[in-house]
């Protein structure tokens, strides 16, 4: 995963300095909204106004914006596929009754072991157990390695901090826009009424003084984690490798820990333990900063069409002296 | 749990990440159910028969943890031959009065056992805490039969009581699928026994209910049955409903008790005395035979010099009961015109009491009201701003209640405990002054008083004894003369009176007035004049017994974690299993050790046998680790303090749309308190008008009657609007969109919400009948930034015969789709007040609460 940053970044550089960022493990997520509510305190944001219907099911956000710098994202999932209720019927078949599926406790296994012979209950099929599922996951902005808005930034009002996160200076944006639509997973928003750009800082003030982001330390159940990048990639792998022993097949980290070609937006400084594709939590499953995911083709194709007019311009010329030359006595 | 309590909920998220199971069971699939691994949708009300399917199911596979069983409860006493149960006779337990839908309990007790107390007319919600323990129970003639094969034992009884609470019956009440109940009970019986252990957790969802003592009672049955009480990661925890309420049942703001658990003398049952009233509530055998040092130290601290043996201490002149007093009584009182002025001081009855809009009518016949509140609530503003005034049916100028919104200081502005339900007692800081002329409660009730005194000073009538000589000598500090908070806990810890030297336990409070006491449970809590509560010590958590954190704040009594805790113990005293070892007797050193202070005599030996004539503690073996009760033992089946059985029978909710298929001839409660007026009207059972099933319910966004949240723009855009949980079929049947407006009714209101259709909540099948429930959140009212209608304008006044708590999460309604037709409470606008008229000084008979069989 890439951890250098491109010489066109304006970038602050200090020794000693780790990358920093968030691993938002939204399999401990209690949809509470506590990391909203402490953002806005902290950063003294406004209220967006209340309105029913902006988001579904109990989110009433919506969206990212330039007031709001997380969000959490409520996904009912309450249909079972027939194929779950074929898979049910069949384990009712067998006699499987109902029980608990069998989640090894991680750690607490010698205590287990202790005890004599482990309880007897047995893996069950999951629509048994689970007849629906309400997600949630607390979106944040993902301070990308390549970042979309702060190459699009014409005014520098996006930097590249020293904890590799991405900050947005107030004071030097200009409103222009440029960095909206080159999220790709749109983050930042112009405020309305002021006319300029925000969004999450990784609470840069506060790490300025070594205290956690307010959303961490908000969080009543660890679901957003606070560190160095590097420790966050580790302890989510093993997160990760911990819920497939349980039965959670579905776990997966989304913008760490990916193939160079797989990567999204460069891979995450800000990622995410989901359960389900990525489109349910409004995700792209593919994404990278426009600006970069293009420099190289559209400096080809712009390069290429160069040459072609040069030699095309060379031709024309060419092919008029050879018309020239054919006529006795004509002009040049 | 996750949705009301989502930092406590950090900790079942912990246990879950150690291998614990979470079941969540609750009729809405919410955040909690996420979270758990099985959630167990359930007809809202119907909890006794779930529980009671899981007490039959244990007894009947022996899944019981015997030993446990047969030392440590009452499973193998005889009961009198003269109780009939409820299988006997059709859903009744013997001493049914229908006449007065009152039970005469005479027939309960054990057998031969002179009750000790006279059987006779009891109020209901005035229970001497006696009878909860059976103080004054004779126990000499009891007998026992170890084999728990005696016909009459209680385990027998127990039995049989439940014989009928088959997965079968479980299915057909509750809706719960055979499965599904399969899972619950392996998962308990897999995690209870010698080496693992589990807990109950619950919260309003099973006490606000006509059954909800019974409720819970079945739970610890369940609990006592499973070896889960006293030990380590077992046992009952109440999720309670705001910050320190735990505090104010234990240093009370109920009218039924007085500090620490001590009953309120009453008019009627002998308590005009300091004598009467300690011979009747002292035990014979057990703790409360230290009862009448408790009284007299909290009469000593509050009357100090003054309380001499003499005077009885000031006894006679403590206010005495003359009924029901708790709140729908008071408030139906008020309605009559039988209460001049109210003090309302946290909390919002306009919008968070039930029956809301008659709520508000009785507070417009008040003379004077003070709220005390961080904002402008409702209960405030009901003058101005209710339904009933923007309807026009009641007009400001003719409402004559002068109403004083005083300002308070919020919990980070003033210092002070907040004691959680686990009895943790954890001081905190002021952070900042507050603002103006916000004030502490401590500080308004201070002044208040000083105020009230100096009015009285000096004054010779006999009725003005208790004000003149109310010790109240609480020193002062700062600019707005803050009383020292630390003076008051060391009263509540007591102190010697001679030497003004704090005591260190309630074992050293006395009952010949040279101690004082305050509330004799947190005695210790300023052991060594050193403020236990402020502590925040955590020890070192992985070592052996770490998680006990003795040094983090302080835990009454005596800074026990766990109750009864010398169960954690076999009778030889011997750990049931090391990997949960937690208290056990120390034979090197003869007495009892552990992680935890011992809830036990020191040195009271394992083998200790209680001679039969014996007294006091001496009656209490060295293996019944249940002190508090007359004999020693977790009670099964409780021979006396309730009013409504010994054993917990399921009945449907007092508003229901299908019959009671164990008791088809006993519907509801028969003992539940009833207010039959014209003005609160009750559905009848079935009644084809309301046939769905409504149950209210908290969201993490907003807190109780919203005062604190709905203020709060940051809150307000998170949820923003009153709305309905709704499912689909429901929905479609009444032509209900998501997003778009229904209507909720009952004969007591109609109120409009935006409808949320969804699949987390489900419809049920009742024998082969499909029963739709809906969800109401309940912290919305006409004041603050978001306003919305309130849920609890729907709900009638009703109260469990023991508690008087309401029944608000089992009630039946119809819905519509669109938006209210009218003022919401219109129909009480229509309906003729009954007559009753109460002038302030005088008796209410009707505080009697004239009970009738819900036939």
């Amino acid at each position: 995963m890439s951890t250098s940053v491109p010489d066109t970044e304006i970038a602050i550089h200090r020794a000693g300095a780790q990358r920093m960022g968030f691993f938002t493990d939204t399999s401990v997520c209690i949809g509470c909204k506590a990391c909203e509510v402490a953002c806005k305190q902290w950063n003294d944001l406004p209220a967006d106004g209340s309105q029913t219907g902006k988001g579904v099911s109990y989110d009433h956000t919506g969206d990212l914006s330039a007031s709001s710098w997380r969000h959490v994202r409520f996904v009912e999932l309450f249909e079972p596929s027939p194929q779950l209720k074929e898979e049910a019927q069949r384990a009712l078949d067998a006699g499987a009754g109902g029980k608990l599926p069998a989640i090894p406790a991680a750690g607490a296994i010698d205590l287990v072991d202790a005890a004599g012979p482990a309880p007897d209950i047995v893996d069950v099929a999951e629509a048994v157990r689970k007849m629906g599922d309400w997600v949630f996951m607390s979106d944040v902005c993902k301070h990308c390695t390549n970042s979309g808005c702060l190459d699009a930034c014409p005014t520098g009002a996006l930097i590249r901090t020293e904890h590799q996160t991405v900050v947005l200076q107030p004071d030097v944006c200009n409103g222009c826009g440029y960095c909206v639509p080159a999220c790709p997973f749109g983050v930042v928003d112009r405020d309305p009424e002021d006319g300029r750009a925000g969004k999450c800082t990784l609470c840069y003030d506060r790490l300025q003084d070594g205290l956690e982001p307010a959303c961490a330390k908000s969080c009543p159940t660890d679901s957003i984690q606070f560190g160095p990048h590097e420790e966050l990639v580790e302890i989510a792998s093993r997160r990760v490798a911990e819920l497939h022993l349980r039965g959670i097949e579905g776990a997966y980290l989304y913008g760490a820990g990916d193939e160079p070609e797989d990567q999204l937006a460069g891979g995450l400084g800000s990622f995410f333990l989901l359960t389900e594709p990525p489109e349910r939590y409004g995700l792209p499953a593919h994404a990278d900063s426009p600006v970069q995911e293009n420099v190289v083709p559209a400096t080809v194709a712009a390069v290429t069409a160069g040459l072609l007019a040069t030699a095309g311009a060379v031709l024309a010329f060419t092919a008029a002296g050879r018309r020239a030359r054919r006529t006795p006595g004509g002009a040049w | 749990m996750a949705e009301a309590h989502p930092v406590g909920f950090r900790w079942v998220m912990k246990a879950k990440e150690r291998g614990a199971r979470v079941i969540h069971v609750d009729p809405r699939y919410g955040r909690t159910s996420q979270l758990a691994d099985l959630h167990v949708p359930i007809r809202a009300g119907t909890d006794v028969a779930f529980l009671g399917g899981l007490i039959r199911h244990v007894i009947e596979t022996e899944s019981y943890f015997k030993e446990y069983v047969v030392a440590y409860t009452n499973a193998s006493t005889i009961v009198c031959d003269a109780f009939r149960d409820t299988e006997d006779l059709n859903g009744l337990f013997s001493g049914f009065d229908s006449a007065t839908g009152r039970y005469d309990p005479a027939s309960w007790g054990y057998e031969d056992c002179a009750v000790g107390f006279s059987a006779g007319v009891h109020e209901h919600a005035t229970q001497a805490f006696r009878e909860h323990t059976g103080a004054g129970m004779d126990l000499r003639g009891v007998r026992h039969d170890d084999n728990l094969q005696d016909p009459r034992c209680v385990f027998q009884v127990l039995r049989r009581h439940f014989s009928r609470y088959t997965p079968e019956m479980v299915e057909q009440i509750c809706g719960i699928s055979r499965e599904q109940f399969m899972a619950v009970a392996d998962a308990l019986i897999a995690n209870s026994g010698r080496e693992r252990t589990g807990m109950f957790c619950y919260a309003n969802g099973w006490t606000q209910h006509s059954g909800a003592v019974q409720m819970i009672r079945s739970a610890a049955i369940l609990q006592l049955l499973l070896g889960n009480v006293g030990r380590p990661g077992g046992g009952i925890m109440a999720m309670r409903g705001h910050a320190s309420i735990q505090g104010s049942t234990d240093i009370p703001t109920l009218y039924d008790l007085l500090p620490g658990y001590l009953h309120m003398p009453t008019t009627r049952e002998g308590h005009l005395t300091l004598k009467e009233y300690i011979g009747v509530g002292k035990a014979d055998t057990g703790w409360w035979s230290h009862f009448d040092a408790y009284i007299v130290s909290l009469l000593k601290a509050w009357f100090g010099e003054a309380a001499t043996e003499q005077n009885d201490y000031g006894f006679g002149w403590l206010p005495k009961l003359t009924g029901n007093h708790s709140h729908f009584s008071t408030t139906l009182r008020t309605l009559d015109g039988g209460v001049e002025g109210m003090f309302v001081m946290g909390q919002n009855p306009a919008v968070g009491s039930q029956h809301s809009g008659l709520q508000r009518r009785a507070l417009a016949k008040l003379k004077w009201l003070v709220v005390r509140d961080l904002a402008e609530i409702e209960t405030a503003t009901f003058w101005r701003d209710s339904p009933e005034v923007q309807s026009g049916e009641l007009s400001p100028e003719a409402i004559q209640t002068e109403v004083f919104l005083m300002p308070v200081a919020s919990h980070i502005e003033k210092e002070g405990t907040f004691t959680n339900t686990q009895r943790l007692v954890q001081f905190r800081d002021k952070a900042l002054h507050p603002p103006g002329d916000a004030r502490s409660e401590l500080w308004f009730m201070h002044h208040l008083t000083k105020r009230v005194k100096a009015h009285y000073a000096g004054s010779e009538r006999k009725r003005d004894w208790p004000l003149v000589n109310l010790k109240w000598d609480y020193p002062e500090h700062g600019v707005v003369r803050e009383p020292d908070v630390e003076a008051v806990i060391k009263e509540v810890n007591g102190y010697d009176v001679a030497t003004n030297r704090p005591v260190d336990s309630f074992d050293q409070l006395r009952s010949d007035g040279s101690t004082a006491c305050g509330c004799w449970i947190y005695s210790g809590i300023y052991k060594d004049g050193v403020n236990q509560a402020r502590r925040r010590i955590p020890g070192d958590i992985s070592a052996p017994g770490g998680i006990v954190s003795p040094e983090w704040a302080w835990a009454w009594p005596a800074n026990r974690r766990i109750l009864y805790n010398r169960a954690s113990a076999d009778p030889h005293g011997k750990p049931w299993s090391e990997r949960k070892r937690y208290v056990w007797w120390d034979e090197h050193e003869q007495k009892w050790a552990g992680y935890d202070v011992p809830d036990f005599p020191a040195t009271k030996r394992p083998d200790y046998q209680a001679p039969p004539n014996a007294r006091g503690m001496d009656a209490i073996s060295g293996s019944d680790p249940f002190i508090m009760m007359a004999d020693g033992r977790g009670w099964l089946y409780s021979p006396s303090g309730l009013l409504d059985g010994p054993l917990p029978t399921y009945y449907e909710p007092l508003e229901s749309p299908v019959p009671n298929f164990l008791y088809p001839e006993v519907e509801g409660n028969p003992a539940t308190i009833r207010w039959r007026r014209p003005e609160n009207p009750y559905h009848a059972a079935g009644d084809p008008r309301y046939p769905v099933v409504a149950t209210t319910f908290r969201l993490t966004e907003h807190h109780t009657a919203g005062g604190m949240s709905r203020t709060v723009p940051w809150l307000v855009e998170l949820q923003p609007e009153m709305f309905a949980e709704i499912d689909p079929q429901l929905a479609a049947d009444r032509g209900i969109d998501d997003g778009g407006w229904m209507t909720i009714v009952t004969e007591r209101a109609e109120i409009e919400a935006r409808a949320v259709v969804t699949d987390r909540i489900r419809p049920i099948k009742v024998d082969g009948q499909v029963i739709h429930q809906v969800a109401l959140p309940w912290h919305w009212g006409y004041s603050g930034l978001s306003v919305g209608d309130t849920a609890n304008e729907l709900v009638a006044l009703s109260g469990d015969p023991n508690v008087s708590i309401q029944d608000d999460k089992a009630f039946t309604c119809d819905v519509r789709a669109g938006r209210r037709r009218g003022p919401s409470t219109a129909r009480l606008a229509g309906v003729t007040l009954s007559g009753h008229h109460v002038r302030p000084n005088e008796d209410d008979p009707s505080a009697e609460n004239p009970q009738e069989a819900s036939r």
